[in-house]
């Protein structure tokens, strides 16, 4: 009875081992950069990783086609390394001794890659099926883009801006016109409230410097300069 | 007293000539003008590698046609800097999102943003393509900001420059304290300061100097003559003209220092960057635990495997990793703003800030130059008048700037970036080195430095000394006339070519090198000729008019005599001394 055992066990052992090596048909390599995604908070990869990484895979599969019955059991890893990497089988669910097409593993993982990426805390670029591409989301894009918007604003402001300037310009333009009628109007009805000092209206007077009286000016020349 | 007697009260005059606020606007207008993107690409990269009025009012014409396309650049850039994550930082999916953008993957994202999200360059000069009209907006707009601050001459960039020509250089101390402060500024920096005394027996670099020097200070384009004129008549133009230039020098040898810590930045990352990448090839391939191979021990490691299994190490085709090869990709001019600095911006934290920081510095530093370029076109005209004095200061600046935008609309097709090449190396220099001769023979020789000399003194009080009179007489035309013939001599050296990007080309990411065809080498000698052949033309004119006019009288003014050039526009016939051609800078 125990030879028996014995005897499937290796059977079974041997034939696991054909199934899963390195470029083996229908087998996939994975490669996990922990560290690099998670710097401090990295787990180590032991046993229990590797069982959910089998859990994982089953799930994917039976969620992929509802007729497939993959277990655990199925699932085979195989070459571990440090780094960490490993190639893994999937095989039949009533007979241990075929695997799944490639095509049907491929298109399993693509359908549920997001899972099996956060299941891990890892992403497209730390969890790495060698064979398998995958679909690059592209960026979100808001509808309108947002160059445009701040181009609006920009220009908004300039507009305001400009519109400013010329309607202060022709107000000051026609408040001066105005202000230089009034004054005509009121030297030529002669009532000048102006105070007048020789003739010469105050405010017209630069109160700083004197202006030169022309008959005094002459007189520089008789007199010798100090 | 008798009313006979008494002085006519002063009556103020109509629309009487602007004039500056304070001193420190013109101080400001005249930096803003002289210190502009040269400043900040052209003088650090020539330190990396090596260590004139119808004339003028020409040039300054065509300046401002390509200089404000330079802006439409970097307007595009400022407003594509308020998205999360900056567009030049990743390529685009192709259309099966499968990979990435073909032409984007086998160049860098920075790159495929600039000539094709940007200029949707087309392989060669002669291909005009399509107008872009994203580029035509950020142009409109461009136009539509010179306008708002032109709108009535000094009135208006007088207020404007207050912000324009500060704001800058508080952005320069941010990214200088922020560049020192990077891993590899110092590499940067050493590189920069390093002198190697090699270079300095190359003639070129010589000659790269004093072409820099002197289109740095923007001589000769009527813009500064154009600043000068408002001033008041008794002003210390020596101070105002030593004060500019120190302090145009200073802003090129300030600006190199963030310049060169950003760039000493970026090929520290370049450089770890390819070392990780190799990193990873090898412990892909050897199956190694992670960081068991970090930059430290990577020689040590590449050794070692080298010797136990150098087939393997071969196949990974690993690319060498040398830091001095980095530092050595020297780029100037638009390169270096809108591929390697943006390039570095997306490695820096917070990049968004830093991007919108930077454009708004390089938009005032190139709208200050604009001013200038903008007064010396719109100045000649009003004194000239040659406009009516019944059109609006208002309506003719706005008409300028229309005119400039329609023109410049043929910028922003997809050959645009090839032309404005041509236009700065051809329109831009040449011309300008045979104004900026023939103003200080001109003044030197044709006016006479006593009678410039007296000029100088009653406006600043005191005669200029042995130095001024030196450099006026001698130094300055011959610096200028070998610096011109040089460059003369080197263009016709080598046929004019142009680097043009081609992503069918083998060589890609490469640019590929292809020769003007005639027709643009006609365009090309037209633009460098044209400007400078008004010079000798007005002055035939103004001669043949004086000799006419000798025949009527018998008196001749020497005012006359001295306008023979073109660019003393602003000689007043009723004063004694032209007030404003006398503030020219060496």
């Amino acid at each position: 009875m125990l030879r028996v055992l014995l005897l499937t066990l290796s059977v079974v052992a041997i034939a696991h081992a054909e199934l899963c090596k390195p470029d083996a048909q229908n087998a996939f390599k994975v490669r996990l950069s922990i560290k690099t995604a998670l710097g401090d908070n990295a787990y180590a990869w032991d046993a229990n990783e590797e069982y959910l990484f089998k859990a994982m895979m089953a799930f994917a599969m039976r969620r992929y086609s509802s007729k497939s019955m993959t277990q655990i059991s199925n699932i085979l890893l195989c070459n571990v390394t440090d780094r960490v990497s490993f190639w893994f089988v999937v095989t039949d669910s009533s007979e241990n001794v075929t695997t799944v097409p490639g095509s049907e593993v491929e298109a399993a993982i693509r359908m549920n890659r997001n899972r099996i990426n956060s299941a891990f805390l890892l992403s497209d670029k730390t969890l790495q099926f060698l064979k398998i591409t995958p679909t690059l989301s592209p960026p979100v894009e808001p509808s309108t883009p947002v160059w445009l918007i701040v181009f609006g604003v920009v220009l908004c402001l300039i507009l305001a801006g400009i519109v400013f300037l010329v309607v202060a310009g022709i107000r000051q333009r026609k408040k001066k016109n105005k202000e230089s009628t009034e004054r005509e109007n009121l030297e030529e009805k002669c009532e000048v409230t102006i105070t007048v000092e020789n003739g010469i209206p105050c405010e017209a007077l630069d109160l700083k410097a004197g202006h030169i009286n022309g008959v005094f000016a002459a007189d520089n020349e008789r007199f010798t300069s100090l | 007293m008798s009313k006979d007697l008494s002085v006519p009260p002063e009556i103020p005059k109509e629309d009487s000539r602007p004039k500056w606020d304070n001193k420190f606007q013109y101080i400001l207008s005249c930096i803003g003008f002289a210190v502009g993107l040269g400043n900040l690409w052209r003088f650090p990269y020539l330190c990396q590698i090596h260590g004139g009025g119808v004339g003028s009012w020409m040039v300054s014409v065509l300046v401002s046609l390509y200089y404000n396309t330079v802006l439409t650049w970097v307007m595009w850039y400022f407003i594509n800097s308020f998205q999360e994550p900056l567009p030049w930082s990743a390529c685009p999916l192709n259309e099966n999102r499968t990979g990435f953008n073909e032409e984007c993957y086998r160049s860098t994202a920075v790159n495929y943003f600039w000539y094709r999200k940007t200029l949707n360059i087309t392989p060669n000069v002669t291909e005009s393509g399509t107008l872009q009209w994203w580029l035509i907006l950020c142009l409109a707009a461009c136009w539509a900001i010179v306008y708002l601050c032109t709108i009535r001459g000094i009135e208006t960039t007088g207020k404007a420059i207050y912000v324009t020509a500060i704001f800058p250089y508080l952005v320069l101390t941010i990214f200088l304290i922020h560049g020192l402060t990077l891993p590899g500024a110092t590499d940067g920096l050493a590189y920069l300061f390093t002198p190697n005394l090699n270079t300095l027996k190359n003639p070129r670099v010589w000659l790269d100097a004093a072409t820099q020097i002197f289109f740095s200070l923007s001589l000769a384009f009527g813009g500064l003559i154009a600043f000068s004129s408002y001033n008041s008549p008794k002003n210390d133009c020596e101070k105002d003209a030593v004060t500019v230039a120190i302090v145009n020098s200073m802003t090129s040898l300030y600006a190199s220092i963030p310049v060169f810590s950003v760039l000493g930045f970026k090929a520290t990352t370049g450089y770890w960057d390819c070392l990780d990448r190799n990193i990873i090839s090898i412990i892909n391939e050897f199956d190694l635990p992670e960081e068991s191979i970090m930059r430290e021990n990577y020689t040590a490691w590449i050794s070692f495997l080298n010797s136990s299994h150098p087939e393997k190490i071969a196949g990974l085709k690993l690319k060498s990793c040398d830091l001095q090869e980095f530092l050595d990709q020297s780029v100037s001019g638009t390169g270096l703003v809108f591929i390697i600095f943006t390039q570095a911006i997306i490695l820096m934290p917070g990049s968004r800030a830093w991007a919108i920081l930077f454009f708004i510095m390089l938009f005032c530093l190139g709208l200050s130059s604009m001013f200038g370029n903008i007064e010396g076109v719109f100045t000649p005209l009003l004194e000239l008048r040659i406009i009516s004095k019944t059109i609006r200061k208002e309506l003719l600046s706005g008409i300028i700037c229309l005119i400039c935008f329609i023109i410049a609309l043929c910028f922003t097709l997809g050959s645009g970036s090839y032309w404005i090449d041509i236009f700065d190396s051809y329109a831009g220099t040449v011309p300008l080195l045979v104004i900026a001769f023939f103003e200080v023979i001109g003044v030197a020789y044709v006016y006479k430095i006593k009678r410039f000399s007296k000029d100088v003194k009653w406006m600043t009080g005191r005669k200029p000394n042995l130095y001024w009179q030196i450099t006026w007489r001698f130094i300055s035309p011959l610096l200028l006339l070998i610096v011109f013939l040089a460059f003369v001599a080197l263009q016709i050296q080598k046929p004019s070519s142009y680097a043009a990007w081609n992503p069918k080309y083998e060589g890609f990411p490469m640019k590929e090198e292809k020769v003007y065809p005639p027709w643009v080498l006609a365009i090309c000698v037209l633009l460098a000729v044209l400007p400078c052949v008004f010079v000798p033309l007005v002055a035939l004119f103004n001669l043949i008019k004086q000799m006419c006019r000798s025949k009527d009288t018998s008196f001749i003014q020497p005012e006359v005599f001295s306008c023979q050039e073109a660019n003393c526009n602003f000689c007043h016939p009723k004063e004694s001394i032209p007030i404003v051609s006398v503030c020219k800078k060496k």
